[in-house]
């Protein structure tokens, strides 16, 4: 199913551009515009920063990639909850939102290969929250491997729609602990004095953050992958991660 | 030195100034149009796809009757979320599909591909590299679309029923001085009907209001979206980071549709008051002249 209308444009040129691209509306469309679809709101890998423009470390390595791969490249928001139908009824060509690679995903989507590592998800929580809280209490967004990760560990699960809310249901108490990856929650421990911490338990889930692209287009995935392979071979992935993630190694 | 040059160095009432014009709350000012956008295109369309609707439900051509009141019942018996999800896509899909068949007739592949929906590039609507503007746009259309189904529907039983509750003897009399069916109509019939519409309406209207949110559920950049990213917490990933601020977000759209309703409401009462006084001025003095 093709479903425009749940998803959410960013405006990226200038008016001009925007007003010749509508011109040309009636002309055959080029092949080569590739649209990315992200959530706009997981930092630091991708949000909408307060110019109102997609930003993060998902914006420059999409940049880049569509670069390398000389593809020309219109970033689209769309809802996490909704991210993978949208991207099968055709309504952008790539996912680039954070998403683990995971089986049960790679059965209707077909990932590139990774471009950010395997990351530990993190159990957060109050300051003076015992380790046991795990088993309490733990906020997910919904459909991710954290979520799904939860509803087997025997805790009670409490889904939210967006990241943010998580972290807000830990604050207000709505829930012991929040179960998400270390590159979103390491900000929030870091810059709220104490207040909030990790706990000792760590979770071991998915096989690093991939391109989510259509299994039927293959030499877009292609293209893809090899951008990424330059990508890690000039070493300007790891630099991405570094700036991006606190100095974190990303190790390609 | 720039007003908001470096929002970490200022504070106060200037970090504030600063935070609530950055060009992110300027999207959200700017989405307050969308609301007023929705309401401007859709009420006058709602009204006439509602007066259609009526009009064929009292036609005497019995197809024109059935389309009406399927049509009415259809909408009236299901849930509007479901309509209002359920139109954009199938929609959407539909003006693709028969674009792709007209478009492209080369293409020999299946459009439905297992879970995927693949319709030739030329057949995208929009195309792949139109504008970001353009595909908001194509989604706000589809949107209108749906209000309008879904609230002509209503209005449509609403106007039916002030039809029907026109006194039959009004219509008697017009023909009895030889006013045609049609003439009966127009010149009677409908002007009276309005008297007992306008309460029906200005509720629907109110009803109409009070739904525009739905937007956010159809993926578009409304008050609700705005105000719900714009509150959540901000780490220093932001150039103004705040703790978590929906709560007043939220206060300040319900401020936004109290106002807007208080005074929808005033208007109403006004429109209410000049067509009973009309109203008033017939049943008051038909009595006396028949008495006479």
């Amino acid at each position: 199913m093709r479903v425009s209308i749940f998803c959410k444009e960013i405006r990226l040129k200038n008016l001009t551009i925007s007003l010749m691209a509508a011109a040309v509306l009636s002309a055959p469309a080029f092949a080569d515009t590739v649209r990315l679809g992200t959530e706009g709101a997981y930092a630091p890998f991708n949000f909408v920063n307060d110019n109102g423009e997609i930003d993060g470390f998902e914006r420059e390595v999409g940049d880049k990639l569509c670069e390398l791969a000389e593809l020309d490249c219109s970033w689209v928001k769309n809802d996490w909850d909704s991210i993978i139908p949208n991207l099968v009824s055709g309504n952008y060509d790539v996912i680039i939102a954070g998403m683990s690679i995971t089986d049960e995903r790679d059965e209707v989507i077909d990932f590139t290969q990774d471009y950010y590592p395997p990351d530990p998800s993190m159990y957060m929580a109050l300051a003076g929250t015992k380790d046991d809280a795990i088993n309490g209490i733990v906020a997910a967004q919904t459909s991710t491997i954290q979520a799904g990760y939860v509803a087997e560990s025997g805790a009670t699960l409490v889904e939210f729609a967006t990241p943010d809310e998580t972290i807000a249901a830990v604050k207000n108490g709505e829930a012991d602990a929040v179960l998400a990856d270390d590159g979103f929650l390491r900000k929030y421990v870091t810059e709220s004095n104490g207040e909030l911490v990790f706990l000792t338990p760590t979770v071991s889930l998915g096989g690093g953050v991939g391109l989510g692209l259509r299994e039927s287009d293959t030499e877009l995935r292609d293209k893809l992958n090899a951008a990424i392979d330059t990508m890690k071979k000039d070493g300007s992935l790891n630099e991405l991660i570094a700036k991006w993630f606190d100095g974190k190694k990303g190790g390609y | 030195m720039e007003f908001c040059a470096d929002p970490s160095l200022i504070s106060g009432w200037r970090w504030l100034a600063c935070y609530l014009t950055t060009p992110k709350h300027q999207l959200f000012y700017l989405s307050f149009l969308t609301v007023f956008a929705l309401l401007a295109i859709t009420a006058p369309v709602v009204l006439l796809m509602g007066f259609a609707g009526a009009v064929a439900r009292l036609s005497s051509f019995a197809p024109l009757r059935w389309l009406g009141t399927i049509y009415t019942s259809m909408v009236r018996g299901v849930p509007d979320v479901i309509f209002f999800l359920f139109v954009p896509i199938a929609l959407d899909q539909l003006v693709e599909l028969t674009r792709h068949k007209i478009k492209c007739p080369q293409v020999t592949d299946a459009v439905y591909r297992g879970n995927e929906f693949i319709v030739c590039s030329e057949a995208k609507m929009p195309l792949q590299d139109a504008a970001a503007w353009v595909h908001q746009g194509w989604g706000f259309v589809l949107a209108v679309i749906a209000f309008s189904i879904v609230f002509g529907a209503f209005a449509a039983n609403t106007l039916f029923g002030a039809l029907n509750a026109v006194p039959e003897k009004q219509l008697e009399t017009a023909r009895a001085f030889g006013f045609t069916e049609r003439q009966t109509f127009r010149k009677i019939h409908v002007p009276q009907m309005w008297t007992y519409a306008l309460p029906g309406l200005s509720n629907l209207w109110m009803i109409l209001i009070k739904a525009t949110p739905l937007l956010f559920l159809l993926g578009i950049e409304d008050i609700v979206y705005w105000a719900r990213e714009l509150g959540g917490s901000k780490t220093g990933y932001f150039a103004y980071p705040h703790p978590d601020w929906r709560l007043w977000y939220f206060l300040g759209l319900l401020v936004f549709y109290l106002l807007l309703t208080w005074l929808s409401g005033k208007v109403f009462d006004r429109l209410n008051q000049r067509f009973n006084r009309q109203n008033i001025d017939q049943q008051v003095l038909k009595p006396i002249e028949a008495g006479r």
